[in-house]
């Protein structure tokens, strides 16, 4: 329009061929053909980190989730059982006898061998306990074939997975290099073998010299606890303060204050909710240390601007002629809201929602200061499913513990909780995208 | 522009349903609507014309209170409906919108079922004692908006799944649910090709017999074909209010003739 009305009517137009490209339309082409390569090579490299993170995650990650195991399947008669609980030693009697085991699998292999007590301690640990009370809870077991699957020290474990080879390491009282012959023969005998690890899944922390023992359960739960705290606190919380905020608040300059401070609060770093967590709930209030219900009540203070942010976008997203709509009808405005402008602000919600507790769900800082770091389980899993008072760490706040740890062990550990943790965001962000989907409703 | 309906037009029941006296409406610091005075009859088509921005769909919105929505609109004066001024301290705006109903310029359905659009309002005015009643209330609104056969088979596909028309004859029928006194309908048609824009005008037309209709349009062929009452606004005042016959066709203000005819606007 503008440019037609530039032009003098009768000064005679130029007309060019439109098979040629001219300069300007080259310049205009080129222009373009250069963002789109742009954006290609900028969506190239990001892939590329992202294939290069989730290998080297999942490479360092998966020997976690295994552990080697020593199955021996051997029978202890009544008699066996009496003569050993009469003994001084007991324990050492049923090593003993989990050494007599061992010795005759390997043989009915055509493996010979000779090995002293020390070293299957060395290997194994002391079993003759764990064997102890495994007959002494199951008396009605006596006589009949048990099968035995003991897991082996982190060292062993390590060496089967490469970690550790004869090269590197030194004879010490927790193995030494003559050790390993005797776990060549039980692996070629078929009696070590690599296992799945269920104890990493489902158990505790272990102590900081035993890497093999340590498990992301307990910390799964307390990250459920503290999630399942910040869910019911900071959802209605946060949505019910958007929903003042957006469709009954005056506008005015105390609403104005309120509405920056909301979007600073979303940037303050969230180490000083950890601090003013623990000032307010842990020094104050004197709730316990370490809880998860503390932790989910600093991880609340701290999705809460999100959750009103995106609430917020997502009610100002609903269009006005819905409103009208319905107050046109005769409806109050808690009833055009609650019956119209919520549901379609739901999907949004609901996003919203679960990439705050997300977010919530990866943060260590504020935990750190809570005292949810560095303590062993004690009473796991009792005392854990009690609830959420009683002490426990949270997933990255164990997955920091163990990569602070000396023992190499615990930093496939700590791999391991990484893969595990980035399962439980990948499936929130799945649900978000389901909820999202269904809930959505156009207008 | 000529009028048909010359006979009907005669027709003057004679009561006055809304009056209007001095009202001024402010937004902020705009003077939008400046001393308005009007009498509005029942069972009669009342044409709201002029430029944009005049201020009609401003003073529309006066008369069900819509403008409460909006921060910073203030309004003064006197707005009676039936003798009872409805910016009084004890007027509820939720129980006047029940009395006043209102259709917007765009087609707003419920993103919900046809069914569901049309009960919403008797629902929460307690309407229907049952699910009987309700399904009468819902049959006899859609009948009253002329979409009743259109939709009858699928009272339960959602409402936004409706043509432009059938929207806009959907909400009609949704606001005339809640058996409103008045109606008030900010250019109804503005969204609509002519096809559907004269079966809502026809409707305009049946509905005439029960409520009083007050319609904004920027239209005056329209404004000529379906009201019997014409007020013609012209930057924020009521310059003239009158028969539609004598409006279009012997204006006694200079300025409605000019916008009329076209010179202004």
């Amino acid at each position: 329009m503008t440019d037609t009305l530039s032009q003098t009517p009768d000064a005679p137009r130029k007309s060019a061929s439109l098979h040629t490209q001219d300069a300007r339309t080259k310049k205009r082409n080129a222009a373009e053909a250069r963002f789109k390569f742009y954006g290609l090579t900028a969506i190239a490299i990001g892939l590329f980190f992202l294939v290069v993170l989730a290998v080297s995650i999942v490479r360092s990650g998966l020997p976690a989730f295994t552990q080697a195991v020593v199955n021996v399947e051997f029978t202890l008669t009544k008699e066996q059982f009496d003569d050993a609980e009469s003994q001084l030693f007991k324990t050492k009697a049923y090593s003993g006898f989990f050494n007599a085991a061992l010795v005759e699998r390997l043989e009915a292999s055509g493996i010979e061998t000779e090995f002293d007590e020390k070293a299957v301690e060395r290997i194994l640990g002391k079993t003759g306990g764990t064997i102890r009370e495994y007959f002494r809870e199951n008396q009605g077991e006596l006589g009949s074939p048990v099968a035995f699957s003991l897991a082996t020290s982190s060292r062993v474990d390590g060496y089967l997975k490469g970690r550790v080879t004869r090269e590197n390491m030194e004879d010490s009282r927790f193995l030494q290099r003559a050790d390993l012959d005797l776990v060549d023969d039980l692996q070629a005998a078929g009696i070590l073998k690599q296992a799945f690890n269920w104890n990493f899944i489902t158990g505790a922390d272990s102590g900081v010299d035993n890497p093999g023992g340590a498990g992301i359960g307990a910390s799964v739960v307390g990250s459920f606890f503290m999630m399942l705290v910040v869910l019911f606190l900071s959802l209605p919380i946060g949505v019910a303060a958007s929903i003042y905020l957006e469709e009954f608040a005056p506008q005015n300059r105390f609403t104005d204050l309120i509405e920056v401070n909301i979007s600073n609060l979303a940037a303050v770093p969230s180490i000083v909710f950890g601090i003013l967590g623990l000032a307010v709930f842990i020094q104050f209030m004197h709730l316990p240390q370490s809880a998860p219900l503390v932790g989910g009540l600093v991880l609340t203070l701290m999705t809460l601007p999100t959750i009103i942010i995106s609430t917020r976008a997502s009610l100002k997203a609903v269009p006005p002629s819905i409103r009208d709509a319905a107050l046109g009808l005769g409806a109050s405005k808690m009833q055009a809201v609650f019956h119209h402008v919520l549901p379609l602000a739901m999907p949004g919600i609901l996003t919203g929602t679960i990439i705050g507790l997300a977010q919530a769900l990866g943060e260590t800082a504020p935990l750190l200061l809570i005292g949810m770091v560095g303590f062993v389980a004690r009473g796991y899993p009792d005392g854990f499913v009690a609830g959420f008072t009683e002490p426990n760490s949270a997933m990255p706040a164990q997955i920091y513990t163990w990569a602070a740890r000396a023992d190499v062990g615990f930093y496939e550990k700590a791999w391991g909780g990484i893969i595990v943790l980035l399962l439980f965001l990948l499936t929130m962000n799945i649900i978000a995208i389901i909820l999202r989907r269904r809930f959505e409703r156009r207008w | 522009m000529n009028d048909m309906r010359q006979v009907e037009r005669t027709v003057d029941t004679g009561q006055h349903k809304i009056t209007a006296k001095n009202v001024q409406v402010h937004y902020g610091d705009t003077h939008a609507i400046k001393d308005v005075n009007v009498n509005i009859e029942d069972k009669t088509v009342t044409a709201f014309i002029g430029p944009s921005g005049c201020g009609k769909s401003t003073f529309l919105r006066c008369i069900n209170r819509m403008n409460d929505t909006i921060d910073i609109c203030r309004v003064t004066g006197d707005i009676l409906i039936d003798g009872e001024d409805i910016y009084d301290k004890k007027v509820d705006p939720v129980q006047l919108r029940a009395k006043v109903g209102m259709v917007f310029q765009k087609p707003n359905p419920f993103p919900k079922s046809i069914y569901d659009n049309i009960a919403y309002g008797p629902r929460i005015h307690g309407l229907a004692r049952n699910k009987a009643e309700l399904d009468e209330i819902v049959e006899k609104s859609l009948r009253r908006g002329a979409i009743w056969d259109e939709v009858k088979d699928r009272l339960h596909a959602p409402g936004t799944g409706l043509s432009g028309g059938q929207q806009q004859r959907l909400c009609i029928a949704r606001a005339v649910a809640t058996e409103p006194e008045v109606l008030l309908m900010d250019e109804p048609c503005s969204a609509l090709d002519p096809i559907a824009t004269a079966q809502v005008e026809e409707l305009i037309d049946e509905l005439r017999r029960n409520y009083s209709v007050v319609i904004v349009t920027h239209s005056m062929q329209q404004a000529a074909r379906v009201s019997q009452k014409t007020a013609f606004f012209h930057l924020g005042n009521l310059v003239e209010y009158g028969e539609t016959g004598q409006i279009f066709t012997n204006p006694n203000d200079p300025r409605t003739e000019s916008y009329i005819t076209g010179r202004i606007g």
